[in-house]
């Protein structure tokens, strides 16, 4: 509040109130346009940082966390961290690298329940219904499933064994003989907890928990699948294909196996015809 | 500090300790907080789990910064109901001590601008950027627009008191660039520039000492001696003067104003023995009657001549 003196002071020290004023909004103004296109950088989170169990959508989690690292403290296998400045993702949020350590999927999920803020959403009461990222068999080349060798950890380590990856046998074109079990995972039971990262015994993974955003493709919105379409409307939906019938002349033919047009001769037996043309191509 | 005021003299009665009694208090506070937070991480004692951002205490006493919360609220966010008791908590704690009270007890930033303000006057460094002491709450405003605006808390990327708290805890990382060029603010750019005029932290935690009980007052102020010793070392020197040299215009010796932060370093550094820690309605010892509030204008007159000073 400024003096309430009537003083012919009063008018410029109202100018220079009002100056003063303007100085700082657009200085504080600055530092906030600053700040906010830093905070455009900063928000990304890179593939090798998956959230903790619960984390809701990235951008609510951003305002939604509010970095106390009670998660972190409460995670019984000290595998959650805090983001650090100078890391790749936004300072204070927590994260898990697969690779490293994996999440161990405890059944009362102390990591959400100790969140204040719901950024790890309190819904999550069971945790195989947890989606911290997807498990993608990233690199076909180098798991050696594919050379026909039976490697089988990610599957066996896997906590919904059987069901978030399984072996598919398909046929070993190099020896001819054997089988390849080759792992595959199912996204609809995959909670990204990492334990296949962990477990792969390669050098780099090849299989990784990749967040979901990169891990899933997405089928336009408009893209219908005609059988199950069909399937659910018990029949087909569009006019049945007309079986088609060719308009000639009458004592014409066509036919497709090369001859063409054919005027006024019998039919020759289907089979036969080729092995005809044969013979008289070797005749000299 | 040289001073040449001819009762210097007095302050040789007084010991050290006694001249530092609060801030070693202070630092006291600010230490022992900060260690109860590393005693988890170091020594694995969990007594309490957690940063300044939101803490649980023995697993039952939950604490919620609500300027953070306020600004996870404007994101659209939804909370536990844990961390709106969280920040309730602080906020009737502050609203009874007076909010700045975080600033120089609980703040760990506080010991880098007290090092930064010591430095300066070691060193007697003038240099000094005007900066409006109402910046803080332009700032204040703009962490509320940022998280209202962009949905996210664009502030906690900054905030070098969850970034120092935090990166003590859980790993510094390069938050230490930002600390580092907030001491090099106080010291070189602006006098108190970052506590006393840039923080935000600081500005919403001013708002809950509209009506705090717990206030410094300068009940002997009859006695001083204009030494500027409280002036010199007080981080918000403009919340003395009402209370010191108000006599005249009968204003109470309760300093009142919302961003004085209760460090005691006036009590401290007072050879007169001017100041103490009282309550709010506290009075001079030279008045005796009528209660004073912060500018009832009714008892103004009364005030006045009880008043002798001035």
């Amino acid at each position: 509040m400024r003096s309430q003196d009537t003083s012919p002071g009063r008018k410029s020290n109202r100018r220079q109130f009002l100056g003063d004023l303007l100085k700082t909004a657009c200085g504080v103004g600055l530092f906030g346009l600053g700040l906010g296109l830093y905070s455009q950088r900063a928000s990304s989170v890179p593939a090798w940082a998956i959230r903790p169990p619960g984390a809701i959508d990235e951008q609510d989690f951003l305002g939604a966390c509010i970095r106390c690292g009670l998660c972190v403290r409460d995670c019984p296998f000290d595998m959650l961290f805090l983001a650090e400045v100078g890391q790749d993702l936004p300072t204070g949020t927590p994260y898990f690298i697969a690779r490293d350590k994996a999440c161990e999927m405890c059944e009362d999920i102390p990591c959400v329940v100790a969140c204040p803020t719901n950024a790890l959403s309190h819904d999550l009461k069971d945790i195989n219904k947890a989606r911290m990222g997807l498990a993608v068999l990233a690199d076909h080349e180098s798991c050696i499933a594919f050379q026909g060798l039976r490697c089988e950890v990610c599957y066996q380590i896997c906590p919904i064994k059987d069901e978030a990856i399984t072996l598919e046998r398909q046929h070993n074109e190099r020896s001819g003989k054997h089988a390849l079990f080759i792992p595959v995972v199912h996204s609809e039971r995959c909670t990204g907890c990492g334990k296949c990262e962990e477990a792969c015994i390669l050098e780099q993974a090849a299989i990784k928990v990749l967040p979901m955003r990169l891990a899933k493709g997405e089928l336009g919105r408009h893209y219908r699948l005609g059988w199950e379409e069909k399937a659910r409307a018990g029949g087909s939906l569009v006019t049945p294909d007309i079986e088609h019938r060719y308009n000639l002349p009458e004592g014409m033919r066509y036919e497709l196996q090369g001859r063409g047009l054919i005027q006024g001769e019998e039919a020759p037996a289907p089979l036969s015809a080729p092995l005809e043309t044969l013979k008289r191509g070797v005749e000299p | 500090m040289t001073r040449t005021n001819p009762t210097a003299t007095i302050g040789a009665r007084r010991s050290w300790l006694q001249r530092h009694r609060w801030l070693l208090w202070r630092r006291l506070s600010q230490l022992g907080i900060l260690a109860l937070f590393l005693l988890g991480p170091l020594a694995g004692v969990w007594l309490v789990k957690g940063n300044l951002s939101s803490s649980l205490t023995l697993d039952w006493l939950p604490l919620t910064d609500p300027h953070l919360l306020a600004q996870v609220l404007l994101t659209g966010q939804v909370p536990e109901m844990t961390a709106f008791i969280g920040a309730l908590i602080v906020i009737l704690f502050y609203l009874l001590v007076g909010g700045r009270v975080f600033c120089s007890w609980v703040c760990p930033v506080n010991l880098i601008t007290d090092l930064a303000a010591w430095v300066r006057r070691r060193l007697n460094l003038k240099a000094n950027v005007q900066l409006s002491r109402s910046t803080r709450y332009w700032v204040l405003g703009l962490t509320l627009v940022l998280a209202a605006g962009t949905g996210t808390l664009v502030w906690e990327l900054f905030n070098p008191v969850s970034l120092l708290h935090r990166g003590l805890i859980f790993g510094m990382g390069l938050a230490w660039t930002i600390l580092l060029g907030v001491f090099l603010f106080d010291l070189l750019v602006a006098k108190h520039g970052w506590c006393g005029r840039l923080c935000p932290v600081g500005a919403f935690y001013s708002l809950l000492a509209f009506k705090s009980l717990l206030r410094v007052s300068a009940a002997r102020r009859e006695a001083c001696d204009d030494c500027m010793d409280c002036f010199e070392v007080c981080p918000e020197p403009q919340v003395i003067r009402p209370a010191l040299k108000g006599a005249g215009k009968g204003l109470s010796p309760v300093i009142l104003d919302i961003n004085c932060t209760n460090c005691g370093r006036c009590i401290d550094v007072c050879d007169r023995e001017v100041f103490e820690f009282g309550g709010r309605f506290s009075r001079a010892t030279s008045d005796n009657k009528g209660r004073i509030g912060a500018g009832s204008g009714g008892s103004r007159a009364a005030e006045a001549r009880a008043a002798r000073v001035g």
